[in-house]
C-alpha cells in the first residue's frame, strides 16, 4: 500500500521522532539551554491579562544569581528564619529519600522514589501557600508532607505497610494520604489528581471559601487528556487553582521530547488555554517561593489559575526499578547547567551571613541522626516482609462504606482460607 | 527463553516479515520497554518502526487506529494493565466497532500488548486483571498466554490477525512459571517444557485452548499464571483432574471446554480477577448452559476477592493453592 501511493513528482514524507542529546557514553553538554541572568524577568500585577504572560511562560524566571544573591522584581525577600527553614526542609527529604532508598535496597520494601534535585518545587511551594491550602501532589512531592510537619515515622509506616500504617497497608510505598495536611491520596494514575484539584478549586471557590488548591504532575504526564481536561476546566471557571508542572527532563526513559519539548515549553502550554503561565527556575527555592506566592494572590483574588513549569532535572533514576545509565548519559546530572537546589540556597544564606559550612555540617549530621531514629521507630511496627502486619479481615474495609454480603461471604471464605492454612496471620481484635 | 524473550522474538520475527509491524509505547524504544520486552528492536527495525510515545494511553491506542486505518500493523504497548484505562474510549467505542460500523472499510489490526496480574506486590496500580472488562466488549479478542512458547506463537497470530486483539501477559511468570507458594524458591523457565521456544516464525491459532493435563475427577477452566498454580495444587493434592488452559478469551474454545465437562461432570474456573461480573461467571453460565445434564455438582469459580488489590495482603488476595484446594475438596464432596 505505501509504496504505490508514492508519487514521484513529489517529495516523500518523513517521520520525526525526537532524540535526546545524549545517550549512554556522550560527554555532556548543556552549553545550548538558554539561561536567562537571574532577576530580569518582569514580575507583573497578578490581576494582568493571561494573554499578557507569554514572555513569561517561554523564559526562565531565576532569582538566585551565580553568586547567590537575590536579584530582581521576583525577589521574595524572605527572612533568614524562612529560607533557614526553607533549607533544612529541603536537607531533611534528601536525608530521608537516602534512607528509605537504602531500606527498599536492604529488602525492607518495596518500591521507594527519590526527588533528589527537586527538593525546592514542593518545599519552596509549601512555604509559599498557606498551610491549609489544598495539595494534589504527584509522587515526588514529600516535601509538601516534610514542611507541614508530617510525622517521619508515620512516612515511614506508611511505606512498609506495618502496623502503624494509616493506609492499613493499602496503598502502594510513598503513595500517601494525609487528610489532616492537606494532602490528597496519591494515585498511581498519572495526571489523574490535575482535574481533581480544579475540581476542589471550583467547590472553594462556590462555597465562597478562602482556600485554594495545587496540583503537580511531571512534564511526561502533560500528554494524558487528564492534564488538558484539567486546563480547560480551570480557565472556563478560573478556578482558584495552581497547576505545577515539574519539568525534570525525563519521564522513565522517555526524554522531555517525547512530551512535546522540542516544539515549545511547558508553561506555554498555559497560553492556549488563556491561563496564565510561568517558566521558573526549579532548582531555585526563591523562584519557586516567588512564583508560588504570586500565584497564590491571584487565585485568591479571584482572577483564576496559574500554570507554573519548574524547569529542574531528575538527579537520579525514576524509582528504585529503575537504571538511568541505560538510557542517560552519566554525566548529565552533573552537567545540569541550573546547580543544586540545596547548595545554591546554602549558598545564598551564606552571602547573607546567615549561614556557615559548619552550621550545615552540624545540621546535616543531625537530620541524618533524626531520620535514623525515626526509622528505628518505625520498624518497631515491621517491615513489609511477607505482609503480615494488617489485620488479616482488614482486606475488606474501605471498599464501601458498609459492607455489602457478597463482600461479606468472601470475608468469611477468607477466614476459612486461613484457618484451613494454619498461617499465623493476625486478626482484628 | 523466558516469556519476555519469546515476546520480544514474537515482535522481531513479526517485524522481519512485515514491514507494516511497527512497535509503539511509552519507554519501548531506545531502552526496550521497563520489562525489556522490546529490547533491540528500536536498533534493528529503527526509529520509525519501533518509538516511545507520549504517556497518553488514549493518544497511543487512538493513534494506532489511525496507524491501522493507513495500512501498518501497530503493536502498541500500554505499560501496565492498570494504565489501560484511560485508552478504554478509543478501544471499546472506537476499535472494537470500526470494522461493523464502517461494514468491512476501515479496520483495526492493533495487538495492545500489556503486563497484567498480581503477586509482584505492586499495590493497586501495577496488579490488576481487567481482562473481563474485554470480554464483555464486542470486536476485540482477548488473549493470555501462560508458558513463552504459548506466548510467542499467541503473539504472532495476534499480530497477523486482522482485529483488535488485546494481549495481556502475566507478568508473575515473566521468569519462571509460579506454583503460588510464594515463600518458596522461585523457578525458572529453563526447566519447563512450555520454556522451549525455537528461534524463527510458528503460530498458535487464536480460539484454541490447551489441555495441559488431562484427567477424569474434574476440569478446571484456567489462564495465564493461575494455570501453573492450579497445576501444582492438583499434583501436591493428588487429584485427577483435567486443566484446561483457555489462551484465548474471546474467540473462546467452547468445544474443548464442552467436551472435558460432559466426560468429567464438574468444572471449576480460577482466576486472579475480581469475582463479581468477571469472566468466571461467563464460563460458569456457559458450562452451565450447555453441560447441565452432565453436571454433577455447581459449577465452582476461585478468583480474586472483589477488593481494590491489596499491597500488605498481596498474598491473602491472591488465590492461592489454599483457595483452590478448599473449593476442589467442596465440588469432590459428592
Ligand atoms: C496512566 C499511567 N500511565 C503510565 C504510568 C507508568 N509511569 C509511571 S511514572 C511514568 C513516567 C512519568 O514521568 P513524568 O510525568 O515526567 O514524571 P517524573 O517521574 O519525571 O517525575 C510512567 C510512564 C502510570 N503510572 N500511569
Amino acid at each position: 500500500m505505501t509504496a504505490d501511493a508514492v508519487r514521484p513528482n513529489l517529495p516523500p514524507l518523513s517521520l520525526h521522532v525526537p532524540e535526546p542529546r545524549f545517550r549512554p557514553g556522550d560527554a555532556v553538554d548543556f552549553a545550548d539551554v538558554e539561561v536567562p541572568p537571574a532577576g530580569a524577568q518582569p514580575r507583573p500585577d497578578t490581576a494582568a491579562e493571561a494573554a499578557s504572560f507569554h514572555e513569561l511562560a517561554y523564559t526562565l524566571v531565576r532569582v538566585l544569581d551565580e553568586e547567590g544573591r537575590a536579584v530582581g522584581p521576583w525577589n521574595p525577600k524572605l527572612d533568614p528564619d524562612t529560607l533557614r527553614k526553607m533549607l533544612r526542609d529541603m536537607a531533611l527529604v534528601r536525608a530521608f529519600d537516602e534512607r528509605m532508598f537504602r531500606a527498599q535496597r536492604q529488602g525492607k520494601t518495596s518500591f521507594y522514589m527519590k526527588c533528589t534535585g527537586e527538593e525546592a518545587v514542593a518545599i519552596a511551594a509549601a512555604h509559599a501557600l498557606a498551610s491549609d491550602d489544598m495539595c494534589f501532589p504527584s509522587y515526588r512531592q514529600q516535601g509538601l508532607l516534610i514542611t507541614r510537619g508530617y510525622s517521619l515515622v508515620q512516612m515511614m509506616n506508611q511505606i512498609y505497610s506495618n502496623k502503624g500504617d494509616d493506609l492499613q497497608g493499602k496503598q502502594l510505598p510513598i503513595m500517601y494520604s494525609s487528610r489532616e495536611k492537606g494532602f490528597f491520596s496519591i494515585s498511581g494514575n498519572l495526571a489523574t489528581q490535575y482535574p481533581q484539584a480544579v475540581g476542589w478549586a471550583m467547590a472553594s471557590a462556590a462555597k465562597g471559601d478562602t482556600r485554594i488548591a495545587a496540583t503537580w504532575c511531571g512534564e511526561g504526564s502533560t500528554a494524558e487528556g487528564d492534564f488538558h481536561s484539567a486546563m480547560t476546566f480551570a480557565t472556563v471557571y478560573k478556578a482558584p487553582v495552581i497547576l505545577n508542572v515539574v519539568n525534570n527532563q525525563w519521564a522513565i526513559s522517555s526524554f522531555s521530547g517525547f512530551a512535546g519539548a522540542e516544539a515549545t515549553t511547558f508553561a506555554a502550554r498555559a497560553l492556549g488555554y488563556g491561563i496564565a503561565g510561568l517558566r521558573i527556575d526549579g532548582n531555585d527555592a526563591l523562584a519557586v517561593y516567588a512564583a508560588t506566592q504570586w500565584a497564590a494572590e491571584r487565585a485568591r483574588t479571584n482572577q483564576g489559575p496559574t500554570l507554573i513549569e519548574h524547569f529542574t532535572y531528575r538527579a537520579e533514576g525514576h524509582s528504585t526499578s529503575d537504571d538511568p545509565s541505560q538510557y542517560r548519559s552519566a554525566g548529565e546530572p552533573t552537567a545540569w547547567p541550573l546547580g543544586d537546589p540545596i547548595a545554591r540556597l546554602k549558598q545564598h544564606l551564606i552571602a547573607l551571613g546567615e549561614w556557615d559550612e559548619e552550621r550545615h555540617a552540624e545540621q546535616d549530621r543531625e537530620l541524618a541522626e533524626m531520620v535514623k531514629a525515626a526509622q528505628k521507630e518505625a520498624e518497631k511496627n515491621g517491615i513489609l516482609g511477607h505482609g503480615l502486619h494488617q489485620p488479616l479481615d482488614s482486606l475488606f474495609d474501605g471498599v464501601f462504606e458498609e459492607m455489602p454480603w457478597h463482600l461479606k461471604e468472601q470475608q468469611q471464605m477468607m477466614i476459612a482460607e486461613e484457618e484451613a492454612s494454619g498461617r499465623p496471620w493476625a486478626r482484628k481484635k | 527463553m523466558n516469556m519476555i524473550q519469546a515476546i520480544n522474538s514474537a515482535m522481531d520475527v513479526m517485524m522481519d516479515r512485515d514491514p507494516s509491524v511497527i512497535v509503539m509505547g511509552e519507554d519501548v524504544g531506545y531502552f526496550g520497554g521497563v520489562f525489556r520486552a522490546t529490547a533491540g528492536l528500536q536498533a534493528k527495525y529503527g526509529k520509525t518502526r519501533v518509538f516511545d510515545t507520549p504517556i497518553t494511553e488514549c493518544g497511543i491506542i487512538g493513534v494506532a487506529i489511525g496507524m491501522g486505518a493507513y495500512g501498518l500493523r501497530p503493536v502498541p504497548e500500554i505499560q501496565f494493565a492498570d494504565y489501560i484505562y484511560p485508552a478504554l474510549d478509543q478501544l471499546v467505542s472506537e476499535a472494537a466497532r470500526l470494522r461493523y460500523r464502517s461494514a468491512g472499510q476501515f479496520t483495526a489490526p492493533l495487538t495492545v500488548r500489556s503486563p497484567f496480574g498480581g503477586g509482584i506486590f505492586g499495590g493497586q496500580t501495577h496488579s490488576q486483571s481487567p481482562e473481563g472488562i474485554f470480554t464483555h466488549v464486542s470486536g476485540v479478542k482477548t488473549v493470555i498466554p501462560s508458558t513463552p512458547y504459548d506466548a510467542k506463537g499467541l503473539l504472532i497470530a495476534a499480530i497477523e490477525d486482522n482485529d483488535p486483539v488485546i494481549f495481556f501477559e502475566p507478568k508473575r511468570i515473566y521468569n519462571g512459571p509460579f506454583n503460588g507458594h510464594w515463600d518458596r524458591p522461585a523457578e525458572n523457565w529453563s526447566k519447563h517444557p512450555g520454556g522451549e521456544v525455537p528461534e524463527g516464525y510458528y503460530r498458535i491459532d487464536l480460539g484454541k485452548a490447551a489441555i495441559v493435563r488431562p484427567g477424569e475427577a474434574l476440569t478446571i477452566l484456567a489462564y495465564g499464571t493461575m494455570v501453573h498454580v492450579v497445576q501444582a495444587t492438583v499434583e501436591e493434592l493428588g487429584i485427577d483432574a483435567e486443566i484446561i488452559d483457555l489462551r484465548t478469551l474471546v474467540p473462546l474454545d467452547i468445544e474443548t471446554i464442552e467436551e472435558s465437562v460432559r466426560k468429567t461432570g464438574r468444572c471449576m474456573v480460577v482466576h486472579e480477577a475480581t469475582r463479581t461480573s468477571g469472566f468466571g461467571a461467563e464460563l460458569a453460565s456457559l458450562v452451565q448452559e450447555r453441560c447441565f445434564y452432565h453436571l454433577e455438582a455447581p459449577v465452582e469459580r476461585v478468583t480474586g476477592f472483589d477488593t481494590p488489590y491489596p499491597h500488605s495482603l498481596e498474598w491473602a488476595y491472591f488465590p492461592g493453592p489454599v483457595r483452590i484446594g478448599q473449593a476442589l475438596k467442596k465440588i469432590l464432596k459428592d
